[in-house]
């Protein structure tokens, strides 16, 4: 028994990383603020939150699951939460995101 | 198996400071330094998986509270230079 849980929390633990990984790359390359946003959605839900998961796999079903699963939840609710206000903060301070261009124009840069 | 984990939470806190320093506006930095704080609270987790001492989940909470609260104030602070609650003045606090 002991043997399947370490096996699924280090594939979830693996998995956690390497999304957070990804979505820290995102953050660095992507073009504008709200494209960014995808990048730090990707961190903040899937990265955390699998992370977590294999930390409750780790755990069993002890008083520190629960903990884990109250963490997790505030985290899933919260950071959308902030993103949005950080979007609605960015268009109100006039900032565009980057118009998809038809496909025969130039990409039209935003004011970042 | 958590120090590897542990390491890699380090190296994405890394990246994220790196968009912080770069970040063209004040809403880059904003959004790096809230995913840096999201990234705390995992690291806090993994750390008190890796010493064995499961109460680092309360700090990990708590921490996590705080980092919500904190990046909506700071957000609010940069789009509208003011604080309080929305009053007659033009959009002065609606997010």
């Amino acid at each position: 028994m002991a043997i399947i849980a370490d096996v699924v929390s280090g594939f979830l633990l693996a998995a956690g990383a390497f999304l957070a990984l990804v979505g820290a790359v995102g953050i660095i390359r992507l073009p504008d603020v709200f494209a960014r946003m995808h990048g730090a959605g990707m961190i903040d839900t899937l990265g955390a939150g699998s992370i977590l998961a294999g930390l409750m796999v780790q755990a069993g079903f002890t008083m520190t699951t629960v903990k884990l699963i109250l963490i997790a939840i505030f985290l899933l609710f919260t950071t959308p939460t902030t993103t949005h206000a950080l979007a609605t903060a960015a268009l109100k301070s006039g900032l565009k995101p980057i118009e998809i261009p038809p496909s025969d124009q130039e990409p039209v840069q935003s004011k970042t | 198996m958590f120090g590897a984990v542990a390491i890699a939470v380090l190296l994405t806190m890394a990246l994220t400071l790196v968009r912080a320093i770069l970040g063209p506006t004040v809403f880059d930095r904003i959004l790096s330094v809230n995913t840096f704080g999201t990234l705390t609270v995992v690291l806090i987790a993994v750390y008190g998986f890796l010493t064995g001492r499961p109460d680092f989940l309360d700090i990990a909470l708590v921490y996590a509270l705080i980092t919500f609260i904190g990046t909506v104030a700071v957000t609010k602070f940069a789009a509208f230079r003011y604080l309080g609650h929305p009053d007659e003045r033009v959009d002065s606090g609606e997010l």
